[in-house]
This record gives structure tokens, sequence and C-alpha cells, in this order.
């Protein structure tokens, strides 16, 4: 289920899954994370990417035991929505960012949508 | 009707019935602690889901101005993009869980920390564009601290809210399973003890019943013996009884009382 068994206090990256801006402003920022063994904690998503491969990235960083936070370009969750959807653990927290082409739509947002219901009714 | 319904398979004694009553109690206690806990929760979820609410339309502003700062930095010191990958090694911006507890419920919450050595990207834009590198970078490490709160705030309204429907379940099953359950546990046991009860009292009045006609029809054959007896010249004897018949029956404390002694 949702909560994990590892203590969240070993989580301690942020990763990142997104497009080309969005991964260097945040890598400026100083997430960015390369590991012994060459793996890093970023993906930049453009339009020759693959479906497959972005699932297989989401996939791998949300089972990762040192992510605490999994960003994601909105667009490109979009793209990989039921997996998106499907997704409910709190580790690590999934959060949608908007991307420079992509406005921010929060009626898209698999979160958002799960607040919405929760103050509609 | 008393006794209908599911209920314990139990039998039906006394011993049963204080068990019964007392774990009754206990469902009661439980019940109502729980949905104590349930609105210390859901007080809280709601004061989380109005934060997540205004977070996230925050983070589309913050992430706007951002992105913009970046398309100045590009503007100035061209395509920096490859050169910032290529150099990230080892993380600068990293979080901290802490956990916050309430009624129970472990919620974790990030803290953002920058490393003091956070020089990866010093040579980046050395030639042109460095201060706007600088600012662009300040922008972001703000923008990413948005994030980290927000991410908290999820995190606390995912936990949250399958804690809520894990409670909300107990609450329910034990208001609507469990406690009538008992109570039909409890009912059966007292019909069952009544029934006993009022099965016990005609046996006995059965018996008593029973015991009086038998001396009446031993007394009736001794009188008819007795007569029987006497008619053919006999001499009839009669116990006197542990009173000592018509004689006895005197205290013997209370007979001849002696006279008061005066000195």
């Amino acid at each position: 289920m949702a909560t994990t068994t590892t203590n969240p206090k070993d989580r301690t990256l942020l990763a990142v899954i997104g497009d080309e801006d969005s991964v260097t402003g945040l890598l400026l920022a100083g997430i960015g994370h390369v590991d012994q063994n060459q793996k890093n904690n970023f993906l930049i998503v453009d339009s020759k990417t693959q479906t497959s491969v972005i699932e297989s990235a989401f996939q791998d960083f949300t089972e990762r035991k040192d992510v605490a936070i999994l960003l994601i370009n909105q667009h490109v969750a979009e793209k990989i929505r039921p997996t998106v959807d499907r997704y409910q653990a709190a580790f690590p927290a999934l959060l949608e960012i908007p991307s420079k082409e992509h406005p921010y739509d929060p009626a898209k947002d698999s979160v958002l949508k799960r607040v919405q219901k929760l103050r509609g009714d | 009707m008393s006794g209908t319904g599911p209920r314990e398979s139990v039998f039906p004694t006394r011993m049963n019935l204080t068990l019964t009553k007392g774990r009754l109690k206990g469902a009661q206690t439980g019940h109502s602690l729980l949905a104590k806990k349930r609105d210390a929760l859901t007080t809280r979820f709601r004061t989380i889901l109005r934060k997540v609410d205004e977070a996230k339309r925050l983070m589309g502003r913050v992430l706007q101005l951002a992105s913009f700062s970046l398309a100045e930095v590009t503007y100035t010191a061209g395509d920096i993009g490859y050169q910032v990958q290529e150099s990230v090694k080892k993380a600068s911006y990293t979080v901290q869980a802490r956990q916050e507890n309430v009624s129970g419920v472990v919620l974790p919450a990030f803290d953002g920390v920058r490393s003091k050595d956070a020089s990866d990207f010093n040579l980046t834009g050395l030639s042109r564009g460095g201060q706007q590198i600088q600012k662009c970078r300040d922008t972001y490490v703000k923008a990413v601290g948005t994030l980290v709160e927000l991410a908290s705030l999820q995190t606390a309204f995912t936990i949250l809210d399958e804690v809520i429907r894990a409670t909300n379940r107990r609450v329910n099953a034990i208001e609507h399973v469990v406690i009538p359950r008992l109570d039909n546990t409890i009912k059966y046991i007292n019909s069952e003890l009544d029934e006993m009860d009022r099965e016990e009292f005609f046996r006995l009045k059965k018996v008593q019943g029973k015991k009086k006609r038998d001396a009446e029809k031993s007394n009736e054959s001794r009188e008819g013996q007795n007569a029987e007896f006497t008619e053919g010249g006999g001499e009839l004897h009669k116990d006197e009884g542990i009173g000592g018949g018509n004689a006895g029956g005197a205290d013997m404390l209370d007979e001849g009382k002696d006279d008061d002694v005066i000195f």
C-alpha cells in the first residue's frame, strides 16, 4: 500500500522528469545528483522521447529508495497519465509542475483532482 | 425480536453474559475514541486540503517566473543546458524529512537544505551572462523551496487521506457490525436465561405439587390402615415427635423461674 516501510529520513533527493528548460533550471538550483553507478536523478524529455522511456524512468524514480520528491512536467505526465493516476503512494511525493510552453492546468493534476473531489462533497 | 440477527456463538451462561457485556462496553469506548480521532484528523485534513489548493496555484506562478529568468539567461549566455547537465555531480539541494504527529498519525514534512559548497556551476557563464545565471539560480532555488513545501503538504494529504479512510472503516465496522452483534448476543443470553428461569420455576412447582399429592396419598392410606388396625382390636401408638407431643414443647430454660436474688 501507500506507506512504504523505509525510513523517510533516508530520502533526500529530488528527481525530475521534464523538458530541457525545466530540468536545466532545477539542476541550476542544485538538485542534480549522479551516484556511484553513474545513475542520475533526472530525465530530459523532448518531442522524440518515447513514452516507454518516460514510463520506465517514472517507475525507476518511484522505486528508488533515496528519492523524496519526484517532479514531473505536466505535459509529460499527460503522456503517461494512467500510470501517474494509478500512483497513490506517499513516498516519493509526486508533484506535477508546469513547463514553459505548457501553463499549469489545475484540472489535470491527479492530486488536485482528488482535492477537488473531496472538497466538492 | 430478541436473539435474531447475527450473534456470537456462545453458551447462554451468566458468565458469558458478563463477559459479553464487558466486550460491548469496550466496543463502545473504542467507537467513541475512534470517532474522536477521525474528527481530529478530518479537521487537520481540511486545513491541509485548503493549503494544498493554494500552494498548487502559487507554484504555477513561481515556476512561471523561474522560466522567465531562465529565458533571460538563454538570451544573454546562450544555451547552457548542456553545460549544466554535464557538470552535475552531487546534489547541493537536498531535503530532510522531519516527522509531525497528529493524533497518533506520523506525518512527514520535508525541509529543503542547501549545502554550503553549492558551487557546481561556478564556471558556467564565465564569458557572459554570469549575473543572470546567478539570479536565475536564486529564483530556481526559491521555486524548489516552494515545491518542497508543496510536496510535504501533498504527502501529508495522501497519508491523512488513507488513515482517515481506515479509521472510517473501523468506526463503521464497530458501529454497524460489532456493536449490534454483541447486543444480539446479550439479548439472546438474556432470553435464554429467562427461559431457563421459567422452566426451573415450573419444574419446582411441579415437584411441589407431586410431593403434596404423594403426602396426601400416603396419609390417606395410613389412616385407612390405622382404622383397619383399631377395628381389628389393635392399639395405636403415636410418635410424639421431636417436641415431645402434647406434653412437650416447653422451654427448659423458661420453666421454674428462680426468685430474684436480693443482697
